[in-house]
């Protein structure tokens, strides 16, 4: 098995000492990459003439719900992980909030079977931190990491007790994984559903403050400075929050974070009085400035990664009442032409820094084998072409779900190949069926 | 006719309509004072009353406005419909249109809901209170209250009103509809709460809001009292209905501080004894009892001109 991948620019700032960014071949054998240089003279099995595209290491989504087990109304592993590959991916690290719960070794394996037998892309699993979700015990940890686990969190609920995060972190340490923390505090927050503030008072809809993240964010900061653990603060919302963050890594603690695509492109205005529930998420969006203020720390490196929150739910589901429709947007498929879109075109963001935010640090954060354009790595590569047009509409999703906040967007530059250990999992922006 | 096919809210509304459907009211107010009162107008019209939250006295009123036009009226609530069974609002939306309703009364607690209806059938959509954040034909039988009460006709009168709405704000869907609308109409209107029963931002609706009530309570021409109500006061924003009482409740001591011209208002049900004593229930200062009325003309007025009505009411 060979292929090779002609007249492409290759981008990838690990690369080397220096960094790449050329227009290359690159050959790939046995799901390696071999060779990378210009007019490359081999003969492989599979040619692919890539003129005016990019290539990149494998995208990475570390933050994504695949809803098996459990709800397979929704989503499957399957079917998320086709959405995955059209929207770019290599992997995608779904989080425990199935049901059952990933929460020991035996959840872990069955979830890595099913993958094996049905997944587009890698699935590098995360555990739960405790028992059910439920922030009272902790979850088998080291059996999970015996089994496959690569994190733990507990996305979907903060964990309200201080104790018990002290414990998940001193615990999670002993494994060196990272623990992915969801900044919630339900005492602040109760059952709030939109941003407090013009648009909550307007629509009569219950308040979800900004506090009740940031005070979860300090207080989890705090424990990662007493405990050592690594913390990754998922789909951060706020300006004040990445200013913790920045202080925090500026004191040198092993602190990361994540920023979603709909807190990048939408803010609170953007839930109207149309009510539509697709605007419904968890945590919910914020303001303007706030939007502003994550896509700057997207760009100096304070936000280290951009990852979906892919959260699809069933038609009859999102069509209720805006407080009884459950939160979440889809997201793997409309990611990276959103950030193309919105951050690279506009020069906001780097390709080189777009490569470390959806490729590199995700790997590094999740302590998985990196990738990379040089000779030697595992050949896992997102094409992308970055003047192809998107019109985001239900019928362009491979997902079960289209519950995607950004339907009727027109979108330009995406993914058009995926190949995963050398496979073609994505050619000319179709699945290619296994 | 009304410029709109819903009443989802009085934002739906021009001023031509509010002044309409006002001046339609008080055609209808002479009707409800006969010893037959009833009119031909909307015979063979099918109205319902989808009430999924308890209410008794909005969905009477409606239901006698109804059948004081001759509608065929019939109510739906939470506990007979199928809603209870799991049936979303989607289905059942669906299943009235395909009876062939041609207005849809509904009360909810969610907000937004009326508009789930009006996306899924034909039939003209009215608001009857969704969750915390609009109640349309209460914000117009106040106005209208107020318009009688103060007695003029068109719109001029209300500006420069001074009108203070006082309580719980926060979980208030009246103050979503009917402060807003006195904006528009030119009035100036301060909400006054303690900060555990204020939203975010009173702001938006184009209000002043203040925590005292003393040092404005003599400015106001209107004083508008709304319930307190219990059964959403989880999390305990007050320490106590005594405490409220003192600091917000009208009684003698209060209405002697207020203009001698100023009337008190109240949506009900009242809870005597919390934001009203006795004395100030009972004052012909009062518009209560007035506002119960007006509820049913009003209401006759918005099915009436939704339906088809022409400006000309024929009431003979």
């Amino acid at each position: 098995m060979s292929l090779l991948l002609k007249n492409v620019r290759a981008i990838d700032p690990a690369a080397g000492e220096t960094g790449l960014d050329a227009i290359v071949d690159i050959h790939v054998r046995h799901g390696e990459v071999i060779e990378i240089g210009p007019d490359l003279d081999v003969d492989a099995g599979e040619v692919h003439d890539l003129t005016g595209k990019v290539v990149v290491p494998g995208l990475v989504d570390m933050h994504v719900h695949l809803r098996e087990p459990g709800y397979e109304y929704k989503e499957t592993i399957e079917s998320g992980t086709r959405a995955a590959v059209h929207g770019g991916f290599t992997g995608v690290a779904p989080m425990a909030n199935t049901n059952p719960a990933i929460e020991d070794g035996t959840k872990v394996r069955g979830l890595i079977e099913k993958a094996d037998e049905s997944a587009f892309c890698h699935v590098y699993p995360v555990g739960a931190c405790t028992k059910r979700l439920m922030g009272t015990e902790l979850a088998e940890m080291g059996d999970m990491v015996a089994a496959g686990a690569v994190a733990f969190s507990d996305d979907g609920k903060g964990i309200q007790d201080a104790g018990m995060m002290r414990r998940v972190m001193d615990y999670a340490k002993m494994f060196g994984k990272v623990v992915m923390a969801h900044e919630q505090d339900d005492g602040l927050v109760g059952c709030g559903i939109v941003n407090e503030g013009p648009v909550s008072t307007k629509l009569g809809l219950v308040a979800w403050p900004a506090e009740g993240e940031e005070v979860m964010i300090a207080r989890d900061i705090a424990l990662c400075r007493l405990t050592g653990c690594a913390l990754h603060v998922q789909h951060i919302t706020t300006a004040r929050g990445v200013e913790l963050v920045r202080a925090a890594k500026k004191e040198g603690l092993p602190v990361t974070c994540e920023v979603t695509p709909h807190h990048l492109f939408l803010c609170e205005d953007d839930v109207t009085s149309s009510y539509d529930t697709n605007f419904k998420m968890n945590p919910p969006l914020r303001t303007k400035t706030d939007c502003i203020a994550l896509a700057d720390a997207l760009a100096d490196g304070t936000i280290d990664a951009i990852a979906t929150d892919h959260a699809p739910h069933a038609k009859h589901e999102k069509a209720r009442e805006f407080e009884l429709a459950p939160f979440g947007t889809t997201g793997l498929e409309t990611a990276l032409p959103l950030v193309l879109t919105g951050l690279v075109s506009t020069g906001k963001l780097s390709w080189e820094r777009l490569v470390e935010v959806m490729s590199i640090l995700p790997r590094q954060i999740l302590g998985i084998d990196p990738v990379s354009l040089q000779p030697g790595s595992m050949a896992d590569l997102t094409v992308i072409d970055p003047d192809r047009h998107v019109s985001v509409t239900a019928d362009w999703f491979e997902s079960a779900a289209d519950n995607s906040a950004f339907l009727g967007q027109e979108l330009i530059g995406c993914a058009t190949a995926v190949f995963i250990e050398g496979y073609a999992a994505l050619l000319d922006g179709e699945v290619v069926d296994q | 006719m009304l410029s709109t096919k819903h009443l989802i809210d009085t934002e739906d509304l021009t001023l031509e309509d509010v002044q309409l459907i006002l001046d339609t009211a008080r055609s209808f107010k002479e009707v409800n004072t006969r010893t037959i009162k009833k009119l031909p107008t909307l015979r063979g019209r099918t109205v319902v009353t989808l009430f999924l939250e308890p209410s008794t006295r909005t969905k009477s009123s409606f239901e006698i406005a109804g059948k004081r036009l001759s509608a065929d009226v019939q109510g739906l609530s939470g506990s007979s419909s199928s809603t209870v069974k799991g049936e979303s609002l989607v289905d059942t939306a669906k299943t009235l249109d395909a009876m062939r309703c041609d207005a849809v009364v509904v009360r909810c607690k969610q907000a937004g809901s009326p508009l789930i209806l009006a996306n899924n059938m034909d039939a003209h959509i009215i608001n009857g209170g969704d969750g915390k954040h609009r109640h349309p034909t209460q914000a117009l039988l106040d106005v209208f209250s107020m318009r009688e009460n103060l007695h003029f006709d068109g719109l001029e009168g209300f500006k420069g009103l001074n009108v203070g709405i006082v309580g719980d704000v926060g979980h208030s869907r009246v103050v979503g509809s009917l402060a807003p609308l006195l904006v528009r109409l030119g009035a100036t209107v301060t909400v006054v709460a303690p900060p555990t029963l204020m939203p975010a931002d009173p702001s938006v609706w184009g209000v002043s809001h203040v925590y005292d009530l003393d040092p404005v309570l003599p400015t106001f021409d209107i004083v508008y009292m709304l319930r307190i109500q219990m059964e959403r006061l989880d999390g305990a924003p007050l320490p106590s209905l005594r405490e409220y009482a003192a600091l917000y409740g009208i009684g003698k001591e209060r209405m002697a501080m207020m203009r001698p011209e100023a009337f008190l208002m109240h949506p009900g049900p009242v809870n005597r004894g919390v934001e009203l004593t006795s004395d100030a229930v009972d004052s012909p200062r009062n518009l209560i009892l007035d506002q119960v009325n007006s509820g049913v003309c009003v209401r006759m007025a918005v099915l009436y001109l939704l339906l088809g009505g022409d400006e000309n009411v024929t009431v003979a």
